[in-house]
């Protein structure tokens, strides 16, 4: 799964890395070959939202130009094209996920939303007041809120997993929250503020062995590691589209066929109704259940060429690629003096969190912009994680595959320059 | 716009690294809270007046540079302005940083040190960071007789 550690597994993983072509990858994002302020654009925000190689665009404009219809129930050529397309990608994420059967790809607008859909739907089926839902300190917004909504509707408790200082969740402390009224757990694959890969395998074996479902928000992990949910054994798994190089308003919830099976619809309308009279309605079969309403057809098709995409780089060649871009940014950027990295886990994905001595992160994120690097500055949605390491906001620069050494080096010069400025 | 300079002038460096009347006010006849929820970054502003004319001001909190010497050069802008004057230097400051003609507010005080901000409309994200000091004074200043004090 994630990158091996013997000397060996190193070796091969440097030698993959100085044959990855990156300036033919760049040469397929159209957006990377501008200046911003003057300078060669630096897009170091790919936690935030990935940039998209002309392959996704071109399958949304072509869907747009030949073969925009609705999808599912049209007899004509124009929907049967749409939907044949719509559902190949659907196959396509089932492969990319290593899941067994394409019922268990739900296409909804988010991860948010597909936290949500199991927050409402497995959540109220199973959950009574004084149960328990375990998460972490590690969580985003939208790892947090639905569950707060849920306990707040249901009398149930929230309980969070703590971590170390180096942003790892601590398993034993994990384990002892797994008591006899824990529900459900909630829990990410990959910080987004941190850049923490969690050992989820674990997480899931631990909380199995208790009998309790797991939901993993895997928003962060799929664009860094390969990702087998039949391996991990996960109930659920979240993740978004527009953060794997894909279309914006494209969420996937992977569910195991019995469970969300057997779970009342979230949405009602639409293609989630199998026949409707007055007296009562029969839901669709899965995965239509859950897909309420027209769906973002578009994007599901310009996310199948983002799949298309990754897979012909190659998921393994892509996380050793990014392992050297994270090796170097850490040790260039802890070589500043002044500049200190959160988040320091032993497993971690491109996600460099850091803060330069007594300059805000705004700041920093300013003068960073001025010279054409992108950044993100803030609380990361992440507020109790923030406060966790006494801050209430850090710089993070987020890298993906087709960013290189060299960006990692305009970005030291450029935190030189905030240094500078603020007088050092 | 290229050198960071531009924006990050030498008196908002200086306000940032040594802000004025950032303190504690005991006997304030009003205060009020700022909140800027882009950063995080919170702010509170004591007043205190007599009559009409703003006799001190002070706030605590931190933030980015450009809030805090906002708030630095604002209560010392605003001692000794009476509210009128302190409503009218607001209206001109917050047309100045989101680049708006400044036609509609001629009349009353000069900005004087806080035309070092002048730089701040060119940067749309920052512009509420300039303008939270402002913004948490005006609450204070409205609600002044709201709040009850003890002294």
């Amino acid at each position: 799964m994630i990158t091996a550690k013997s000397d060996s597994a190193d070796t091969l993983v440097r030698t993959d890395a100085q044959s990855f072509d990156v300036e033919a990858i760049r040469r397929d994002f159209p957006i990377l070959q501008q200046t911003v302020n003057g300078k060669p654009l630096v897009y170091l925000d790919n936690a935030a939202t990935t940039q998209k190689p002309r392959a996704v665009i071109d399958a949304i404009t072509d869907h747009y130009l030949k073969d925009n219809a609705n999808i599912h129930r049209g007899v004509h050529e124009l929907s049967v094209r749409a939907t044949a397309a719509y559902e190949k990608v659907r196959a396509k994420v089932r492969d990319f996920i290593g899941a067994d059967r394409v019922e268990e790809i739900v296409f909804l607008r988010s991860t948010t939303e597909a936290v949500n859909l199991v927050a409402q739907t497995y959540g109220h089926s199973v959950i009574q007041p004084g149960d328990e839902i375990l998460i972490s300190t590690l969580e985003h917004h939208s790892n947090i809120v639905p569950w707060q909504m849920l306990c707040e509707q249901t009398g149930a408790v929230l309980k969070v997993a703590p971590i170390n200082d180096a942003g790892e969740i601590i398993l034993e402390e994990y384990e002892k929250l797994l008591g006899p009224r824990t529900m459900l757990v909630a829990v990410t694959h990959v910080s987004n503020a941190l850049g923490t890969i969690t050992p989820i395998k674990e997480i899931i074996d631990i909380a199995h062995r208790s009998e309790v479902r797991v939901l993993v928000d895997g928003a962060q992990a799929v664009p860094h590691t390969p990702v087998d949910v039949r391996d991990l054994d996960c109930d659920f798994y979240a993740f978004s589209s527009h953060k794997l190089f894909g279309p914006t308003g494209v969420g996937v919830l992977y569910g195991k066929y019995d469970l969300l099976n057997g779970l009342p619809p979230y949405q009602g309308g639409g293609e989630m109704i199998l026949s409707v009279s007055f007296d009562g309605t029969t839901y669709n079969e899965l995965p239509f259940k859950f897909e309420a309403g027209t769906p973002n057809i578009a994007g599901v098709i310009g996310f199948g060429a983002a799949i298309d995409y990754i897979n012909a780089v190659g998921m393994e060649r892509i996380a050793a690629y990014e392992r050297d871009i994270l090796d170097h940014a850490t040790q260039t950027l802890s070589a500043i003096p002044g500049v200190r990295i959160i988040g320091t886990a032993t497993e971690k994905a491109s996600v460099v969190s850091f803060v330069v001595e007594g300059v805000h992160p705004h700041d920093v994120g300013t003068i960073l912009d001025q010279l054409g690097i992108a950044v993100r500055t803030g609380h990361h949605c992440a507020q109790p994680l923030m406060e966790r390491f006494g801050l209430t906001a850090t710089a993070r620069a987020s890298f993906a595959f087709y960013n290189t050494r060299d960006e990692v080096d305009a970005l030291a010069d450029g935190i030189r320059q905030v240094i500078e400025v603020f007088g050092g | 716009m290229n050198d960071p300079r531009d924006l990050y002038q030498q008196l908002i460096l200086d306000h940032n690294r040594s802000p004025k009347n950032r303190r504690v006010m005991e006997d304030a006849d009003s205060h009020a809270e700022g909140f800027n929820p882009l950063c995080g970054d919170r702010i509170t502003v004591s007043i205190k007046l007599d009559n009409d004319v703003v006799t001190d001001v002070a706030f605590q909190g931190s933030g980015c540079a450009i809030s805090t010497a906002s708030a630095s050069l604002m209560t010392e802008s605003l001692k000794g302005k009476t509210l009128a004057e302190a409503q009218a230097l607001f209206a001109r400051f917050r047309a100045m940083v989101m680049g708006e003609a400044a036609s509609a507010c001629e009349d009353g005080p000069a900005l004087g040190k806080l035309e070092v901000f002048s730089g701040v409309c060119a940067f749309p994200a920052r512009v509420k960071c300039a303008t939270l000091a402002w913004h948490t004074v005006k609450a204070a200043i409205e609600r002044r007789d709201e709040v009850v004090t003890t002294e």
